[in-house]
């Protein structure tokens, strides 16, 4: 591979690839950072502290939108894993190819269509049947555009995975609910996990739909965090911004490892 | 083939076929009907009425009236005088190919950085080759709004980008935000990990021994990238195009926060028309064009990766 005479080696493209990373992840660091600076005007560096994590964390209007987007997140969470489950059972195992085809369509829906679209045409169906409940309306949107996060793990799991586990606790007598229960859920259950993880962070981070929907009561941590980038960068924020993005790294790393765990017991 | 089973007992593993659908029988449908009705409750019904509200009439207090008209379509292009005289007025259009020329050269630039590393990491070893990929993805799972955030403070005042030119020069005190190229910037960046993973995915699976033999043949490597590499991966950079033209068609945050209000493109529009109840029906109607757009899009990209299928 070193060999400078390789056909399938370009010049330069290691030192491009390390500058991309760098424009990766620069910004990032740029945000965390700032967040350790004393001085209240972000771009002036004076001194180390910690007394915006501090201050960040007794904010009560953010632990407010935290507790609102954890509700949220985790109630849409639950619905879009269990109708993805559904569905990709279906898809992977029933019989009917031009249904199934169309299902798959429409179940990934949501990853074809502006967001921004999908929440004013949610925006006036509520608005329409008179819906009132803030956090039932974010509840419905966020299941919708969760599910095809869910769905795609789930489906790239039971695709790989053989029937004969099933067949073979049919046969010994187990019911419906038995071989569901002791052999296909075990063996999906990377799957699973890694879509209700990837779920849990698209609704945890979404902004256009929430933004729309949300009123008084029902402000979620993005649509809160938009509120603060509009009155202006400031390094309490900064310390905000650097606590979410350390979260999300860490549950997206584990929901990609079980994923990628998962594809290596199929090899 | 199921004929064979039954009239031969001893062929067991066919004679076992039936029971696959005893225990799946009717799941397709039992298991799709929750998505369907969570879909068509949440998405397709609003995407009709959505429909259907772009042809209503403003109402007198925000919202609108059922009816048929097409006063939300014809405001793109004119302006209704007090006495109903149409004038037409560039405005809307000017955000519309805003957005077309914005989309599109995020599309284009994720395209120019993608190719070169994804061809890098496809190259390297098992091992790392993992890792990469899992370094591309990770910023994809960080809060859009944070990232944009970030590049507020790169190129806003007394921020990185400034204070890195003023050493080569420049005047202090400058900010590079609220124009098309902050806008821009912050497109590029949040969408560029959709672009390098399907562009990888195909250059992953590209033949090695076809590179060899453009070499063989007397082609230099420019002329191998262009008449063996590219041509193959032409899938992959037809999904990576849908992933990112798509959401940067409908791109809020980043004018919003970038552009600074001023500078909207068509999903900002739309936004903006819900979000203090000022036309619904205008509003509706810039969102059903964007769906045109997309629509055209996906058939014309579909169309164009199919028919390379085809003739490569």
């Amino acid at each position: 591979m070193s060999d400078r005479n390789d056909v399938k080696r370009y010049p330069g493209l290691g030192a491009l690839s390390l500058l991309f990373f760098v424009y990766l992840y620069a910004p990032l660091a740029v945000v965390v950072v700032y967040s350790f600076n004393e001085n209240r005007i972000t771009g002036v560096w004076t001194q180390f502290s910690t007394k915006w994590y501090a201050s960040a964390l007794q904010n009560d209007a953010l632990m407010d939108a935290l507790k609102t987007s954890l509700i949220v997140a985790v109630t849409a969470t639950v619905i879009a894993t269990t109708i993805a489950l559904s569905a990709a059972l279906a898809i992977i195992r029933g019989r009917d190819l031009r249904f199934r085809r169309v299902s798959e369509t429409v179940v990934n829906l949501p990853l074809l269509l502006p967001e921004i679209v999908l929440a004013v045409a949610t925006l006036i169906l509520f608005s329409l049947i008179g819906l009132q409940n803030g956090m039932l309306k974010l509840i419905i949107a966020h299941s919708a555009f969760c599910t095809p996060f869910a769905f795609l793990p789930i489906r790239a799991r039971l695709q790989g995975m053989s029937l004969d586990f099933e067949e073979a606790a049919s046969d010994l007598y187990a019911s419906r609910l038995t071989v569901f229960r002791r052999v296909t859920l075990p063996l999906i259950l990377p799957g699973l996990f890694s879509g209700a993880m990837l779920a849990f962070l698209i609704s945890m981070d979404d902004f256009i739909t929430s933004n729309m929907l949300s009123s008084g009561g029902t402000t979620t941590l993005p649509v809160y965090i938009f509120s603060l980038i509009r009155a202006g960068t400031s390094p309490e924020l900064n310390a905000i911004a650097t606590m979410l993005i350390l979260a999300s790294l860490i549950l997206a790393t584990i929901a990609l490892l079980v994923a990628s765990r998962g594809e290596r017991d199929h090899e | 083939m199921s004929d064979i089973a039954h009239h031969d007992p001893v062929l067991p593993s066919v004679a076992a076929e039936p029971s696959r659908g005893g225990i799946w029988r009717n799941l397709a449908v039992w298991g799709l009907l929750p998505s369907w009705l969570l879909m068509g409750f949440a998405l397709l019904v609003p995407i009709i009425i959505i429909a259907a509200v772009s042809f209503a009439t403003r109402g007198a207090y925000g919202g609108f009236d059922w009816g048929f008209n097409l006063a939300g379509y014809r405001q793109i292009l004119f302006n209704e005088g007090w006495t109903g005289e149409l004038e037409f007025t560039p405005q809307y259009m000017v955000i519309i190919l805003r957005t077309l020329l914005l989309a599109g050269t995020t599309t284009l630039l994720c395209l120019l950085m993608a190719v070169p590393v994804a061809y890098y990491i496809a190259n390297q070893p098992r091992h790392l080759k993992t890792i990469l990929v899992y370094l591309v993805t990770l910023p994809f799972w960080i809060s859009m709004i944070l990232r944009i955030y970030a590049w507020m403070i790169i190129l806003g005042r007394h921020g990185p980008m400034p204070r890195l030119l003023e050493l080569f020069g420049a005047p202090g005190g400058l900010s590079f935000m609220y124009n098309d190229g902050a806008t821009l910037a912050a497109m590029v960046y949040t969408y560029m990990p959709l672009m390098v993973l399907p562009v990888f995915a195909s250059i992953e699976k590209l033949d090695g021994t076809l590179i060899e033999a453009a070499h063989d043949l007397y082609g230099n490597r420019w002329i191998t990238l262009r008449r063996v590499i590219l041509p193959l991966t032409a899938p992959g950079i037809a999904a990576g195009a849908i992933l990112v033209f798509v959401p940067a068609l409908g791109a809020v945050l980043e004018p919003t926060l970038m552009g600074g209000g001023k500078q909207m493109m068509m999903g900002s529009l739309i936004q903006l028309q819900f979000g203090g109840g000022r036309n619904w029906p205008f509003g509706a109607a810039i969102a059903m064009t964007l769906l045109i757009f997309v629509t055209i899009v996906l058939i014309l990209i579909a169309r164009r990766a199919a028919m390379r299928e085809v003739t490569t």
